[in-house]
């Protein structure tokens, strides 16, 4: 059903005059949600949506259009749309269309067509036993706020003047749950999901339990006093954190002089074990994709290699800038150009699990949640300080609970400041995969 | 925008399987933006989205389906969607008979699509200049413009039938300084729902100015503390700690799962008697104003807590018919594509009579927030964090010495309480997107300058 998508780009290419490179991205996709509540359907939505990005590139200047449709008569205003927003554009030499690298698409399985032919009772079903079990993990758990079941199948297409033909199909599906736990007059929430490509692969009972635990174990909890620790992160938040370090590696803030590490290349940046992949071909990873936005290959990419910084992410215009190759970063959906970005990041996984780890630390605070990674984070600084939720740890085990409070350092000095990453690796529904990760000295404050 | 008769069969057929409640809304979206960074105009896009959203309640069941096709059989079959999607038990033929509402869109001086593109970009382009020319620390500018008119059409089974027409006007500048301590940024932003009329309103070069003075200033600034602090947050900057310490806690949606701390306290003193909190989706020409919401309902003036009682919640349609109560005005969402839910518009603290000068000047020692970044809140713990992107230490009474960006960490009812001083020099904040459920909507906020006693200030020195 690509092909359709491949059609419409190559009938508006076709309409490129002969100065001009036309780049035509074609995006249709299909959702189911569902929101249960108290064993009853609350909202359940599905629908088709479908659109087209068209950029133009004509004497060295960029224009761009979309329009949320695929309708013919559309598609050729958004042709113009964008010629005609290229006229005011900057002149800039290295602007062009990414082109054909030789490198072949891998072929990744993530589609699944039966997902299309999954009966909706099922679908609710799922979210219904979601809430149930949620409810029957802990006495102490008062309310679902929401138990969710989504799916989508999404295709997507490019087609350039430059050579660039190339499409990508994916389907998955996710369960989640927020729940609140009450014990006398304190309340505390916790959340779970589990994610996959067919509904068969959701661990309801892992997200499950995930919730409930979350909510209960903050329960009592208290405000720690402000001081330098050690800090356990959860996988979720080291996912988190990895995802804005992966901001920082963009190839577009190195050239325009808004990245921490531009002038780091080849130099260490972080503790000697830590090796941080970019590798969007990753099947596990949520974030997985034949090809980037700009219609590359997907490739393994190494940034951070035993502490030393190895390379930057670029997209077609941001590699020829900086002289070197694409690596195939190019991130966007159809209604905007592409940007630059980190696409599945990893740490290379230690040895221990996180008890383990915990007995290694001894005392500290293990970080269960986090923030305000939003407002208190800024990736070209490197302050960092977020809100925060978690543990105590005290003679190498989890002790008492805590709440309200920062933890805060620079992104530069948490790198170098990892003592240890766990053994734990786990991929999430974000661009990161979670991973335990200990990190020392970094203020918390508090009371 | 769509025939009036067509809607009527459709919300006909939307009700074929016996829904007690049907909804048309539909939305014509065009958007305009063009964007600066590195000294170079790199693009100007344009945007066009169209499509509709249909839902049927039936009991406390939603069901909801959207389409970009506008045409007859389009509409109908995703009427029927939603439909199959609430599987209401009864059935048979209803006709809906719409009765259309007057309705007054926010007035437009200049319309934006009328405007040159050529106009636009000189704009990004005296930014850019000004920006540079605040000093060779200077080491990066970007500025982004972007307008849209986003014409809806709501219609339901109530018979009614309301249209609105709004169109909102944006400018942003950012600002990257380096010096012997590393990079720091600066960033303003202005916002309305007007047209062109703006840039007769306000100066780019004025935003670019303050942009740039920002991360310079910020050159200068050292840690900031950790721990326990009071926190004086000035005019203008700081309506978003009222939207994260208590308005996310006031919307019905919330209450009604019981996951707000704020849930059964109306009538009740939820802060200190200094805090009146209003909003208001009727504040002429503001960010998060509108003549109806997503819904329909004409916007209108909510007050939430007066003199530190909580007054009322804030409804859209599906919470406020299930307590038979009337709608404030709070039915909003993203596009067609997404349902309806409780969101806040324009969240403002009301004036105070203190004069500005002695609430800093009461202050012996603390922090002075000019401008506050974003934040998120926890409904059912009330806890919330928000970050300050440009503050100051207070010694003795005084400003001082600037400080690195940091979050700020509190607990919504905690903090409600402990606001001991409130001046007399309202101002309205910057524009704002705000989240929830993955929707983004744009509001607006307000506050003038304020005391809590004390807030945790999460940053790194002792």
């Amino acid at each position: 059903m690509s092909e359709e998508l491949l059609e419409i780009g190559d009938r508006i290419v076709a309409l490129a005059r002969g100065d001009e490179q036309v780049e035509v991205v074609v995006g249709r996709s299909s959702s189911t949600e569902v929101r249960v509540y108290e064993g009853e359907v609350e909202q359940l939505a599905s629908a088709t949506s479908a659109g087209i990005g068209v950029r133009v590139i004509a004497d060295h200047k960029q224009g761009f259009a979309y329009a949320g449709s695929l309708d013919p008569d559309v598609l050729a205003d958004t042709l113009a749309e964008a010629r005609d927003n290229a006229t005011f554009a900057t002149p800039d030499e290295w602007l062009g269309l990414a082109e054909p690298d030789g490198v072949e698409v891998p072929s990744l399985d993530l589609f699944r067509e039966e997902l299309g032919a999954v009966a909706t009772e099922a679908k609710i079903d799922l979210a219904v036993a979601l809430e149930k079990a949620v409810r029957a993990t802990d006495a102490r758990i008062s309310g679902i706020d929401a138990a969710d079941y989504a799916d989508g199948l999404s295709e997507g297409a490019v087609v350039t003047t430059t050579g660039v033909r190339t499409a990508s199909r994916d389907s998955s599906c996710y369960v989640s749950v927020s729940c609140v736990a009450q014990d006398g007059d304190d309340t505390q929430t916790g959340f779970g999901f589990s994610v996959g490509r067919l509904p068969d692969e959701l661990d309801i009972e892992a997200a499950a339990a995930d919730a409930g635990r979350r909510a209960t174990r903050l329960l009592g909890a208290t405000q720690p006093r402000s001081g330098r620790v050690t800090v356990v992160f959860d996988p979720y938040v080291t996912a988190q954190f990895l995802g804005i370090i992966g901001s920082t590696l963009s190839g577009e803030s190195v050239l325009k002089g808004r990245s921490l590490f531009a002038d780091r290349l080849d130099s260490e940046v972080a503790a000697p074990f830590l090796t941080l992949v970019d590798d969007a071909t990753n099947p596990l990873a949520y974030s997985a994709s034949e090809t980037d936005g700009e219609g590359l290959a997907s490739r393994r990419n190494v940034l951070i290699d035993g502490g030393r910084l190895q390379r930057f992410v670029h997209n077609a215009y941001t590699a020829r800038r900086a002289g070197t190759a694409s690596t195939a970063n190019a991130v966007r959906g159809f209604s905007s150009t592409p940007g630059v970005g980190c696409r599945a990041l990893s740490l290379a996984p230690g040895t221990k699990l996180q008890p383990e780890l915990l007995a290694d630390v001894g005392d500290g605070v293990l970080i269960s949640s986090v923030s305000g990674l939003h407002s208190g984070v800024n990736p070209v600084s490197g302050d960092f300080s977020t809100g925060a939720e978690g543990l105590r740890i005290s003679g190498g085990a989890l002790g008492e609970p805590l709440r309200e409070f920062t933890v805060a350092s620079t992104l530069q000095r948490m790198l170098t400041d990892v003592l240890a990453v766990g053994a734990d690796v786990e991929w999430l529904p974000m661009r990161a995969a979670g991973v335990s990760l200990v990190v020392r000295d970094v203020t918390v404050s508090g009371g | 925008m769509i025939e009036e008769a067509l809607v009527s069969r459709v919300l006909g057929a939307a009700l074929r399987t016996g829904g007690d409640f049907a909804e048309v809304f539909v939305e014509d979206k065009r958007s305009s933006s063009g964007r600066l960074d590195d000294g170079r105009i790199e693009e100007l896009g344009s945007g066009r989205d169209r499509g509709a959203g249909i839902r049927v309640v039936v009991g406390d069941t939603t069901g909801f389906a959207h389409t970009a096709d506008l045409s007859e059989p389009g509409l109908l079959t995703a009427a029927e969607a939603a439909a199959a999607a609430a599987r209401g038990g009864g059935g048979g033929v209803r006709t809906v008979e719409l009765t259309r509402a007057a309705t007054t869109s926010q007035p437009v001086g200049t319309r934006p699509e009328e405007v040159a593109k050529a106009t636009k970009v000189e704009l990004l382009q005296r930014a850019d200049q000004v920006a540079r020319g605040q000093g060779g620390a200077i080491k990066q500018v970007s500025a982004s413009y972007g307008d849209s008119r986003r014409r809806i059409l709501v219609a339901n089974s109530d018979g009614l039938l309301a249209a609105d027409d709004q169109t909102r006007t944006l400018f942003v500048v950012g600002v990257v300084a380096a010096g012997d301590t590393g990079m720091q940024t600066g960033r303003r932003s202005i916002g309305h729902t007007m047209g062109f009329e703006l840039f007769d309103r306000y100066q780019v070069e004025d935003l670019a100015r303050e942009a740039a003075e920002q991360a310079l200033t910020k050159l200068q600034a050292r840690p900031a503390p950790s721990g326990a602090l009071p926190v004086v947050i000035g005019k203008g900057g700081g309506g978003v700690l009222f939207h994260e310490a208590c308005g996310h806690g006031l919307e019905a949606d919330h209450i009604q799962k019981n996951v707000s701390v704020f849930a059964g306290r109306v009538g009740q003193l939820v802060a200190s008697p200094l805090v009146t909190i209003v909003d208001d989706g009727s504040m002429a020409n503001e960010w998060g104003t509108f003549a109806i919401d997503d819904e329909g309902t004409p916007a209108q003036r909510n007050v939430l807590i007066q003199d530190g009682v909580l007054t009322d919640y804030m409804w859209d349609q599906l919470r406020a018919r299930k307590e038979g109560r009337p709608l404030s005005g709070n039915g909003r969402r993203q596009s067609y594509k997404h349902l309806p839910m409780v969101r806040m518009t324009n969240t403002v603290l009301a004036n105070g009579d203190t004069d500005p000068a002695d609430i800093v000047a009461d202050t012996p020692n603390g922090v002075y927030v000019s401008h506050l970044g974003g934040g998120q809140v926890n409904t059912a713990t009330g806890d919330f964090v928000f970050g300050m992107t440009e503050a100051y230490l207070i010694e003795d009474g005084r400003i001082t010495e600037p400080l690195r960006e940091g979050n700020l960490i509190g607990n919504g009812p905690k903090v409600l309480e402990m606001i001991d001083a409130v001046g007399d020099d309202f101002e309205m904040g910057p524009p704002g997107t705000c989240g929830k459920d993955g929707q983004g909507v744009p509001v607006g906020d307000g506050v003038p300058t304020l005391r809590v006693s004390s807030l945790t200030v999460g940053g790194t020195a002792a």
